[in-house]
């Protein structure tokens, strides 16, 4: 489906769409949660939960469509079994994926881990860097 | 549960939405976004349901161990509520609900403003049932905050002829009703026009006023109930009458004329209209201007005329402080100012103010009337959604 706009059109109506869509209503916002910092990561994991929910239902779309076209059955889906290599590279993918998504938890065990001289904090070699 | 007993609780999908020559176009995705939310704020009335635990197991025995008595009123129970985790984070989810909400909304409608815009400007030309007044601005109580956090409240115009406002607040009524308000979002409407069309057979009115109108989705109805009355429908805001008045055309709707005024200073001749309508309105008010409202209704209807109103129901001594407090987060956390407050008043000295007498009072209770077969049929809420499901009180008089 096309998108109604172009980047003329927007100028001249001064509308950013993206920026504006999530303009901040007038009012002062109530925080909840004793921690906003936590209640900002609710916030982000509710929309990426949306996200992701999107997402789905257009694979869903997806896999209704290609059955109705007789290109494919769901039951095709449930019942498939990687083959040895296909099993590999998925595990792969799950392995890399997770050491990306979990990096801050790594590096934070790294820090236990690792000898002092991998924590010198950077405003004592600042200090000690710049003695004259 | 079995799935069936689920699914009578699964709100309808978005694509039962009436898509009329208004409605902002959506692609696969924004409506899978709008099905989410949709699901989201089913789920969250039954997260809801927990605050009623939380308020008997700790918050109510909590508050009175340290204050040797109970709750006095609504204000303590928000009070105390404050500091309670189960609280806090049904209260986080449900106003960051309400954002994304409108995100969505206004994702769709921003992209395609200029479309919008144009076809509304089509529909709209040349017709007298649209009376715009840039003279008019919103009053305070309704530009000082962004009333339930929808960005631009219902008068901000991003650029000439602009519907954008109007038009996030149609696309996203399913959404935050769980479509308990029907396809055409006008469930509220229907109701009021069946029961009066079933209470009082006799009444043909000639002459209706509709106030705080917003896109008119609610007054179509008594508009086609009513095919040979002249309606006229008042808001402040210029987009959503535009869109409203553009969105009634495309319903094939002819008798109905959309003002822009303050219905502070509507200059109506004394006893012109027979029936005075609002429908969410009340309280969107402040104190100041309810009174002077109701005396301004009560004086341009009728003898023999009906005022009605269309509220959630007012707080009554037998309402328990619980309800009364989680009623009341719409107000403190919705940017709702004045709805605590009006909640807090008497219908009856509501219509006093207007001059109606108690003996005339009437109050009923009205549920979305949707079309029959319809399949949005109003999901079943697990558990009521306080300030938000699809049942309202009316409450009015004839004027003597
Ligand atoms: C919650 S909306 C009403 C919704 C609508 N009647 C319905 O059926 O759902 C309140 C409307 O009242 C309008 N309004 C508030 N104060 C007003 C005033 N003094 N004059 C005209 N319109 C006013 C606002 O612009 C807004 O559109």
């Amino acid at each position: 489906m096309d998108r109604i706009w172009s980047v003329e059109i927007m100028k001249k109506l001064n509308v950013d769409y993206i920026a504006d869509a999530g303009k901040k209503a007038k009012g002062k916002r109530p925080w909840f949660l004793d921690n906003p910092e936590v209640e900002k990561v609710l916030s982000i994991t509710m929309a990426v939960a949306g996200e992701l929910a999107v997402a789905r239902e257009r694979l869903d779309t997806l896999e209704r469509i290609l059955e109705s076209k007789g290109i494919m059955s769901r039951n095709e889906i449930e019942s498939f079994l990687p083959s040895e290599q296909d099993a590999q590279e998925r595990q792969l993918w799950h392995a890399e994926y997770l050491a990306r998504i979990m990096r801050i938890i790594q590096q934070d065990r790294e820090s236990l881990e690792t000898a002092p001289d991998m924590n010198e904090a950077v405003e004592d070699l600042a200090k000690e860097f710049t003695k004259e | 549960m079995k799935d069936s007993d689920y699914s009578a609780q699964l709100p309808p999908t978005y694509d039962k939405v009436h898509r009329h020559e208004m409605f902002p176009e959506t692609t696969h995705d924004e409506t899978a976004r709008f099905n989410f939310i949709t699901n989201l704020n089913q789920h969250l009335s039954t997260v809801s349901a927990g605050n009623r635990l939380a308020y008997e197991k700790r918050v109510r025995p909590d508050f009175q161990k340290e204050n040797g008595r109970d709750f006095n009123n609504r204000h303590e129970v928000n009070q105390a509520f404050k500091s309670d985790p189960y609280w806090q984070t049904w209260s986080a989810l449900r106003r960051n609900t309400m954002e994304m909400r409108h995100q969505a909304g206004r994702s769709v409608v921003l992209r395609q403003i200029n479309t919008l815009n144009k076809k509304a400007e089509q529909l709209n030309a040349g017709k007298s049932t649209l009376q715009l007044n840039p003279e008019i601005k919103s009053p305070r109580y309704a530009s000082a905050v962004d009333i339930h956090c929808q960005p631009g409240g219902y008068h901000t115009e991003i650029c000439e002829g602009d519907v954008s406002v109007g038009a996030n607040y149609d696309s996203g009524i399913f959404v935050t009703t769980t479509g308990g308000v029907g396809p055409m979002i006008d469930g509220g409407g229907r109701a009021v026009a069946k029961a009066v069309q079933d209470k009082f057979p006799d009444f043909k009115p000639k002459r209706i006023l509709d106030v705080g109108c917003t896109i008119g989705h609610n007054v179509l109805p008594i508009a086609q109930a009513y095919p040979d009355a002249e309606v006229i429908a008042v808001d402040a805001g210029a987009p959503v009458l535009r869109y409203g008045h553009a969105r009634a055309q495309s319903f094939g709707v002819n008798n109905v004329t959309f003002l822009q005024a303050d219905v502070e200073n509507l200059d109506y001749e004394d006893g012109y209209f027979d029936w005075i309508q609002t429908t969410m309105f009340l309280h969107e008010l402040s104190s100041k201007s309810i009174r002077h409202i109701m005396s301004e209704l009560g004086r341009m209807l009728k003898p023999g005329g009906l005022l009605l109103q269309v509220e959630q129901p007012q707080y009554t001594p037998d309402m328990d402080l619980f309800e009364q407090a989680i009623r009341d987060w719409d107000c403190l956390y919705n940017n709702e100012p004045f709805w605590s407050k009006m909640h807090g008043m008497d219908a009856k000295k509501i219509m006093r103010m207007g001059g109606f007498k108690n003996e005339n009072y009437m109050e009923f209770k009205a549920a979305a009337e949707t079309i029959d077969g319809d399949v949005t049929k109003p999901a079943k809420a697990v558990s009521e959604d306080h300030g938000r499901e699809a049942l309202w009180t009316v409450f009015g008089a004839w004027k003597s």
